[in-house]
C-alpha cells in the first residue's frame, strides 16, 4: 500500500530513531512512504490551547498536502505520533463538522493554492498495521517472533481518548490494539496500571515533578510486573519515559533500567531488523533486555 | 427479566481489614441499572453494602462508582450495557471511585479532593458595578456555551480518574476548574482576571492539566472539563497576557512562535524559551540539571550539537502566511462544536434557526464576549 505519510516533529528531532525505524521497516510490510516534508507541525495540543482556529488551519495544511497525494494514488494518510494522531483528529472533527467553518479555513489556504476537503483517514501506523495489513499478514511476516520476551504496551492518552472522536469501539478496539500486535509478533503482554496512562510530557515545563512523577510511576509499575521493555507509538511518551528516564528513577526514588521501544522497532526486531538498523543504540536507557534477547535469536550487534 | 452477576468491591476501614470482592446474582429486566442491581442485592442478600444514591435519574450526582473500571453514574448505566463492556466471565464489576478516601464500600470522601476545591474556585458570579436597573444583556452564544460547564452535577467522576490528581493530589482538577470556566465565560462577572490570575499562579492550579482526556471520557453529563481547562488558558494567555510562574504562558507563547519560525518544532530551542530564555535566570538551573541528560544524549548520538543549535527547517511561505492571517484577527473565531452541532446535527433546523435569528438583535454583545463563528 501506498500512503501520504507524516511522521511529525520529534520523530526527526529528539527521537529521530523512529523516523529511521519506520524507514527501515515499511518495505518489509510493503508500504510506500509519500513523505509531506511540507507539512507543518500538528500543535501538539499546545497551539489549539493557543488559538483553535490556528491549529485547525495549520492542520487543514497538512490534511490538503495529504489529499494531493491520495488523489495521485496514495490509499490513506499515516502518522507515527499518538499526539499527533489526537491533535489531528480533534481538528478533523471540527473541520469536518461545518462547510461553513471548513470554508473560513480553506480560505485562508487558497493563498497556497490548497484545499480540504472534509473526510480524509488518517490513521496512525498501529491502526494501519491492524486494520490494513491485519494481524494474519503481521504474522506470517515474522522472522525473528518475540518469544520470552515481556513488553509493556504504553499507549499515550491522544490514541486512545475521547473514544468517540477515535472511533474506538467493541467492533474497533484500537484501544488494544497494541498488545494484539505484541501477540502477533510473538511476545507476551504484560498486564501493569500504566499502559493506557498520560505519561506527563505535557506539563514538564509547568510541574515537573508531577510530570517525572507519573512517567516514574508507570515505569516503575512495569518494573513490577517484570516487563523486559515498554514499547509506545507516542514520541512525546518517549520523551519522558527513556530521555527523562534518569530523572524520573530520581524523583520516584527508585532504579527502573526499563527501556523503552518505538512502535516500528519492535516491529522491525520480529521482521529480522538488527537492533543497530532501528537505532536502539541511540536510546537514553540501553536496551539491554532487548539486546540479550536479540544476541540469542539474531546474532551479534557488535559496536555496542 | 435476567440474571446479572455483580461483583462488589468492599472495604470497612473501620475494621482494618483489607478490601475484598463480594459477588451476588440479582434479577432485573437488562435496561434496569447498575444501581437497582446493587439496591437489590443489598435489600434481598446483604443489607451491610454501603452505596450513597439519591434521585436514581442521573440529576444529583450521588451515585458515582466505577462499573467495569470506568467511573459514572451507576443509575445512569444500563445493566446490558454493562455486561457488555464486562469481562469474558460475564460478571459485572462495581468499584468506588478513584482519588478519594472510602468512606465505606462504594462510599467515598467527596470533601477534600472535590469540595473543598470548588469552594476554591470562588463558585459564585462577581457581578460586574455599577448593577444595571434591569437584568444585565449578554449574547445568546455567550451563555450556550456556559451551560456546558453548568451541565456538571458534582457526581466526581472526573475527579475519580484525574491522572494529575493521582500524582498530584493538590491539583484544583477537572470539576473545581470546569466551574471556574463558568465564571470566566460568563460575561456578567467582574472577576474574570483575578480568577485566572489566582488559577494560573498557583502551582496546581490550569496549568497542572496534563490533556489526558480521562474527564471528558468520564464526565456522564458531557461537560469536557478538559476542554474548559483549554479555554481558561487561552484567555489568561491571550487576553490577559498573564506571565504565570509557572511557565504556561510562556511554554504556549514559545511554542507558537516556535512553529511559525520553523513549521515543525526544533525542541532544542523550546525547552529554554518556556523558562524564559536560555539566559533566563529561570532557564539557567533547569538547563544545568538536565545536563546529565543532554550528555548521554549527545554521546549517543541521539543528537548532534549541530542539529541540536542550528535550525535545519525554515517554516515553508504558506505556514507563515496562515499564523499572518489567523493571528492578525482582530477577533478571536473559535468555532464551538457544543454551541454550533454538525451540519449533520443541524439539518431541517435551519429555518427554525433563522426565524431565531430574526427575533434576534444582530451583532456581538456589548461587552465583546466570543460567540460561535456561525
Amino acid at each position: 500500500m501506498k500512503v501520504a505519510y507524516w511522521p511529525g516533529c520529534v520523530s526527526r528531532g529528539f527521537t529521530s530513531e523512529l523516523h529511521g525505524s519506520m524507514a527501515a521497516v515499511a518495505p518489509m510490510l510493503n508500504i510506500e512512504l509519500v513523505e509531506l516534508d511540507r507539512a507543518n507541525c500538528c500543535g501538539a495540543g499546545v497551539i489549539a490551547e493557543h488559538s483553535q482556529e490556528l491549529a485547525d488551519t495549520l492542520n487543514a495544511r497538512t490534511f490538503a498536502l495529504a489529499q494531493q497525494e491520495i488523489t495521485q494514488g496514495a490509499d490513506l494518510m499515516m502518522n507515527i505520533c499518538s499526539t499527533c494522531q489526537g491533535a489531528q483528529s480533534e481538528c478533523q472533527q471540527r473541520l469536518d463538522a461545518s462547510a461553513e467553518y471548513r470554508a473560513q479555513v480553506n480560505e485562508t489556504l487558497s493563498d497556497e493554492g490548497l484545499e480540504y476537503q472534509d473526510g480524509i483517514i488518517n490513521k496512525n501506523f498501529l491502526w494501519v498495521l491492524v486494520e490494513d495489513i491485519g494481524l494474519d499478514k503481521l504474522k506470517t511476516l515474522v522472522r525473528n517472533p518475540l518469544t520470552d520476551l515481556r513488553v509493556g504496551p504504553f499507549y499515550g492518552c491522544y490514541i486512545v481518548r475521547p473514544t468517540d472522536r477515535l472511533d474506538i469501539n467493541r467492533a474497533q478496539p484500537r484501544d488494544e490494539y497494541l498488545d494484539q500486535v505484541i501477540e502477533a509478533l510473538g511476545g507476551t503482554v504484560i498486564d501493569y496500571a500504566g499502559s493506557h496512562k498520560c505519561c506527563g510530557f505535557p506539563i514538564i515545563t509547568m510541574n515537573k515533578e508531577a510530570s517525572l512523577e507519573q512517567a516514574g510511576r508507570h515505569l516503575a509499575d512495569a518494573v513490577d510486573a517484570e516487563a523486559d521493555c515498554l514499547v509506545t507509538p507516542c514520541p512525546l511518551c518517549h520523551l519522558n519515559l527513556d530521555l527523562q528516564q534518569p530523572m524520573a528513577a530520581k524523583q520516584v526514588k527508585r532504579e527502573l533500567n526499563m527501556p523503552v521501544l518505538h512502535l516500528p522497532q519492535l516491529v522491525g526486531l520480529a521482521l529480522g531488523l538488527s537492533p543497530e538498523d532501528l537505532g536502539l543504540q541511540h536510546h537514553i536507557v540501553k536496551p539491554t533486555a532487548v539486546i540479550d534477547w536479540s544476541q540469542a535469536v539474531v546474532g551479534g550487534v557488535g559496536g555496542w | 427479566m435476567a440474571e446479572f452477576k455483580l461483583k462488589i468491591r468492599r472495604y470497612d476501614p473501620e475494621t482494618g481489614a483489607a478490601p475484598y470482592w463480594d459477588e451476588h446474582t440479582v434479577e432485573l429486566e437488562p435496561h434496569r441499572s447498575v444501581l437497582e442491581g446493587i439496591l437489590q442485592a443489598r435489600n434481598e442478600k446483604d443489607g451491610s453494602i454501603g452505596v450513597r444514591c439519591s434521585c436514581r435519574s442521573a440529576i444529583c450526582g450521588s451515585c458515582g462508582v466505577r462499573v467495569n473500571g470506568k467511573p459514572g453514574l451507576a443509575c445512569h448505566t444500563h445493566l446490558d450495557d454493562a455486561l457488555a463492556s464486562a469481562g469474558e466471565d460475564g460478571v459485572i464489576e462495581v468499584e468506588p471511585m478513584g482519588n478519594m478516601p472510602i468512606i465505606k464500600d462504594l462510599i467515598v470522601d467527596m470533601d477534600a479532593v472535590h469540595w473543598k476545591k470548588i469552594q476554591r474556585v470562588t463558585p459564585w458570579l462577581i457581578g460586574k458595578e455599577p448593577v444595571p436597573e434591569r437584568e444585565y444583556i449578554v449574547s445568546r452564544e455567550s451563555m450556550i456555551d456556559v451551560t456546558q460547564s453548568m451541565a456538571c452535577i458534582q457526581c466526581g467522576a472526573c475527579v475519580s480518574d484525574c491522572l494529575s490528581m493521582e500524582v498530584d493530589p493538590l491539583f484544583v482538577g477537572p470539576a473545581a476548574l470546569a466551574k471556574s470556566y463558568r465564571f470566566v465565560g460568563d460575561p456578567r462577572d467582574a472577576a474574570h482576571e483575578q480568577r485566572l490570575k489566582d488559577l494560573g499562579e498557583d502551582k496546581h492550579g490550569i496549568y497542572d492539566c496534563t490533556h489526558c482526556f480521562k474527564c471528558i471520557e468520564a464526565c456522564p453529563k458531557g461537560v469536557a472539563p478538559m476542554n474548559q481547562i483549554m479555554r481558561l488558558r487561552r484567555i489568561a494567555g491571550n487576553d490577559f497576557h498573564i506571565k504565570d510562574r509557572n511557565n504556561g504562558e510562556r511554554h504556549e507563547a514559545a511554542f507558537v512562535k516556535n512553529i511559525e519560525k520553523n513549521g515543525i518544532l526544533h525542541e532544542a530551542d523550546l525547552l529554554p524559551d518556556s523558562y524564559g530564555g536560555k539566559f533566563h535566570p529561570r532557564a539557567v538551573p533547569e538547563l544545568i540539571s538536565s545536563l546529565p541528560i543532554v550528555m548521554t544524549a549527545l554521546l549517543r548520538r541521539k543528537m548532534t550539537p549541530a542539529k541540536a543549535l542550528l535550525h535545519p527547517h525554515e517554516a515553508p511561505e504558506g505556514v507563515k502566511r496562515i499564523f499572518e492571517v489567523v493571528e492578525g484577527r482582530d477577533q478571536r473565531n473559535e468555532f464551538n462544536l457544543y454551541i454550533s452541532g454538525t451540519d449533520a446535527d443541524n439539518e431541517g433546523t435551519a429555518e427554525v434557526a433563522e426565524l431565531i435569528e430574526a427575533a434576534e438583535p444582530a451583532g456581538v454583545a456589548p461587552d465583546g464576549t466570543e460567540g460561535s463563528s456561525a
